[in-house]
C-alpha cells in the first residue's frame, strides 16, 4: 500500500498532475451534488427569459426555453461521467477477461478472439457505436452499451499482450512448478500484474467515451430531452448559433476541460508509474 | 508487390462477409418484427403476408443473407422507408460529396501534419516546438463538433468570410475540410516529431554530420525521409478514423453525405437506409486501410517480404 500512495503522491505533487486532479475533483463533486449545487432546476423553463446572455441572474446565460445554463451544465456533469465510467468499466471487465483467457489459454480460442479484435480494430469507434445504435435504439443506455462495444477491441488486445509477456516469466514458471491450478496462476500471479497498464488505458479512454457520448447526444441519438447532457444541449443551441452562441461555447468548454484534465492526470499517472512502454505492447 | 496486393485483398474477403453479415442482422436484431417497422399501423393480416413474402423473411435466416448479398452484387439495397426511394440511388447521391470531404481531409492532415511535426521537430523545445504541440493538443482533444460549430461561429457568423453550411460552393468546404483534418494533423504531427527526434539520434545521421553535409541538407533529405515510414503506418492503421471525422462533421456543416444521411435515418429508424449507409461506410474504412497497407508495402520491401 505504501508503494501505491507514493505514485499518488508522485501525480499529485506534479504541477500538472495536481491543477488536473484539482479540476477533476471538481467536476466529480458537480456530478454527485448537483441537486444542491445548481442555482436552478435543470428543467425549470422561463420563456420570457430565453436566449438572455451571460449576466449575474444567469452566471452562463440560458437557452431557448430560457433554462438556467450553468444549472444544465452541472447536471450534465452527472450524465456525461456516469455514462463515460459506467461504459469503460464494463469495457476493462470484459476486455480483461476476454484478452486474460485468450493470452493464457492460447490455440483455437485465442486465434478466434484476435481474429475479431484485429477485425474491429480498423473501425473508428463512432462506427461501431452508431451499428449498435442502430440495434439497440436511440438512448442513454444503448449509448452506454455502444461505447463499451467499441472501446472492447482496445482492451482485449492490451491485456492479451501483458498476460502472453509475463506468462513466460520465472515466477510464474515456478508458480506452476508447485503444482498451483490454472486458474490461481492467471488470477493470483499473472492478473495483478497486468492490471495497471489496463486500468490507466481505461481511464484514459473515459475521456474519449464522454466525447463520444456528447457526440451522440449532439445527433440526438444520445441522452433524450429534457435530461441535461452536455452533447444534446449543443445540439439545440445549433438553430440559436445567430443569437445565442453561449448555448454553444459553455458545454463545449466543460467537455474539452474535462478531457483535458482526464488525459493530463492520465499522462501524469503513466510518467510516476513509469509504464509508458507497457502501454504500447500490444 | 502484385502478390501481396492480391494477398491483402484475399484477406478482406472474410472480413467483408462478417462486417455485410453484421450489417444485414441490423434489421433482424432490433426489439420487435422488422414487419412492423415496414408496415404502417392498421395494416391487415393479407398485407403483412404479402409484405413477409416480398421482402422474403418467412425464409430462414441465412437464405435471407444469401438473397440480400446477392441483390447487393447487383446493386440493389432496398428501398427507404421514408424517402421512398431506392437507397442505392440515395447513397449515388451522396457518395460524391463525402469523398471530396474524406480525400481532402486525408490529403490536408498528411501534408499540414508532417509539416507541423517537422518544424517541431527541428525546434525541439523551442517556443515554436511548444506552441505547435500546443494548439495540437488542444485540437486533438476537444470533441471535433465542436471545433466546427466554434469555426461555424468565428468565421461564418462573426466575421461573414465563409457560408455556415451547406454544399453549394468550394467555400463551403474550406470549415468541413479544416474541421476533419485537425484530428488528424494532430496525429500525425506526433508521429512525425517523435520519429524525427528518434532518427536524428541514430548513428547514421551523426555521420552525415562528421561528413560535414549542411544540417538542413541532413534534416530534409535523410531525417524526415526516414521518419516517414511510421507516419505511413499510423497513417494507414488510422484512416478509417480519420474517414469517421467525416460522418460526424457532415452532420454538423448540414452537408449532404454518407455521415448526415446515415444520422438522420438512424434518427427516424429507416433501416435499409441505416443499412445501406453502414456498408458503404465499412466499405470505405477496409479500402481506405487496404491503401495504407500498400503504400506502406511500396515504400518498405521488409514488409512485403515479411507478410509472406
Amino acid at each position: 500500500m505504501a508503494a501505491n500512495r507514493s505514485v499518488l503522491a508522485r501525480t499529485l505533487l506534479t504541477p500538472r498532475g495536481g491543477i488536473a486532479a484539482g479540476f477533476l475533483a471538481v467536476t466529480v463533486a458537480c456530478a454527485l451534488l448537483s441537486p444542491w449545487i445548481a442555482p436552478y432546476a435543470y428543467d425549470l423553463q422561463n420563456l420570457s427569459q430565453a436566449n438572455r446572455e451571460p449576466s449575474a441572474l444567469h452566471w452562463l446565460g440560458t437557452d431557448e426555453f430560457g433554462r438556467d445554463l450553468l444549472s444544465r451544465i452541472i447536471w450534465g456533469a452527472r450524465t456525461s461521467l456516469a455514462v463515460g465510467v459506467t461504459s469503460i468499466a464494463a469495457s476493462v471487465i470484459c476486455g480483461m477477461t476476454l484478452g486474460a483467457a485468450a493470452g493464457y489459454f492460447g490455440g483455437a480460442f485465442d486465434r478466434a478472439v484476435t481474429a475479431v479484435v484485429d477485425l474491429t480494430w480498423s473501425f473508428p469507434e463512432i462506427l461501431i457505436a452508431l451499428i449498435f445504435v442502430a440495434i439497440i435504439g436511440p438512448g442513454l443506455n444503448s449509448t452506454a452499451i455502444a461505447i463499451a462495444i467499441g472501446y472492447l477491441a482496445q482492451f482485449t488486445r492490451l491485456t492479451r499482450a501483458q498476460v502472453m509477456a509475463l506468462k513466460t516469466e520465472t515466477y510464474v514458471e515456478a508458480t506452476i512448478s508447485l503444482g498451483a491450478g490454472h486458474l490461481y496462476v492467471l488470477f493470483r500471479r499473472i492478473l495483478p500484474n497486468a492490471l495497471t497498464p489496463v486500468v490507466v488505458a481505461g481511464m484514459l479512454a473515459t475521456g474519449d467515451a464522454i466525447i463520444l457520448e456528447a457526440t451522440l447526444g449532439f445527433f440526438g441519438l444520445g441522452a433524450q430531452p429534457p435530461t441535461p447532457s452536455w452533447g444534446a444541449m449543443m445540439s439545440s443551441g445549433t438553430a440559436q448559433i445567430f443569437i445565442a452562441p453561449w448555448i454553444i461555447i459553455f458545454p463545449g468548454l466543460a467537455i474539452a476541460a474535462t478531457v483535458i484534465a482526464i488525459n493530463q492526470f492520465g499522462d501524469a499517472l503513466i510518467d510516476a508509474l513509469d509504464i509508458r512502454g507497457r502501454l504500447r505492447e500490444g | 508487390m502484385l502478390d501481396y496486393i492480391l494477398r491483402r485483398l484475399l484477406f478482406l474477403v472474410p472480413v467483408f462477409f462478417a462486417v455485410s453479415f453484421i450489417i444485414f442482422m441490423i434489421i433482424h436484431l432490433v426489439p420487435g418484427d422488422p414487419i412492423d417497422h415496414i408496415l404502417q399501423v392498421g395494416s391487415t393480416a393479407e398485407q403483412r403476408a404479402a409484405f413477409t413474402a416480398r421482402y422474403g423473411l418467412d425464409k430462414p435466416l441465412l437464405a435471407q443473407y444469401g438473397i440480400w448479398l446477392t441483390k447487393l452484387a447487383a446493386g440493389d439495397l432496398g428501398e427507404a422507408i421514408i424517402l421512398r426511394q431506392p437507397v442505392t440511388d440515395l447513397i449515388l447521391q451522396n457518395l460524391p460529396h463525402s469523398l471530396t470531404l474524406g480525400s481532402l481531409a486525408l490529403v490536408f492532415s498528411t501534408f499540414v501534419g508532417i509539416a507541423a511535426g517537422a518544424i517541431a521537430a527541428l525546434n525541439r523545445n523551442g517556443w515554436t516546438d511548444r506552441s505547435v504541440m500546443t494548439v495540437i493538443l488542444f485540437g486533438s482533444t476537444v470533441p471535433s463538433f465542436w471545433l466546427g460549430l466554434l469555426l461555424i461561429l468565428l468565421f461564418a457568423v462573426q466575421l461573414e468570410w465563409l457560408p455556415v453550411s451547406g454544399a453549394r460552393s468550394a467555400a463551403s468546404l474550406v470549415l468541413p475540410v479544416l474541421t476533419v483534418g485537425l484530428g488528424g494533423v494532430a496525429l500525425i504531427a506526433r508521429v512525425t516529431r517523435a520519429a524525427m527526434l528518434d532518427i536524428a539520434r541514430r548513428d547514421f545521421i551523426l555521420m552525415l554530420h562528421a561528413k560535414g553535409l549542411s544540417p538542413w541538407r541532413i534534416h530534409l533529405r535523410h531525417v524526415l525521409r526516414h521518419a516517414m515510414l511510421p507516419v505511413v503506418t499510423i497513417l494507414g492503421l488510422r484512416i478509417g478514423w480519420i474517414l469517421g471525422g467525416a460522418v460526424t462533421i457532415e452532420y454538423v456543416f448540414a452537408r449532404p453525405g454518407l455521415g448526415s444521411l446515415l444520422i438522420t435515418s438512424l434518427g427516424q429508424r429507416d433501416y435499409p437506409v441505416v443499412q445501406g449507409c453502414l456498408l458503404m461506410l465499412a466499405i470505405a474504412v477496409m479500402l481506405g486501410t487496404l491503401l495504407g497497407d500498400i503504400v506502406q508495402a511500396a515504400m518498405d520491401p521488409r514488409i512485403r517480404e515479411g507478410a509472406r
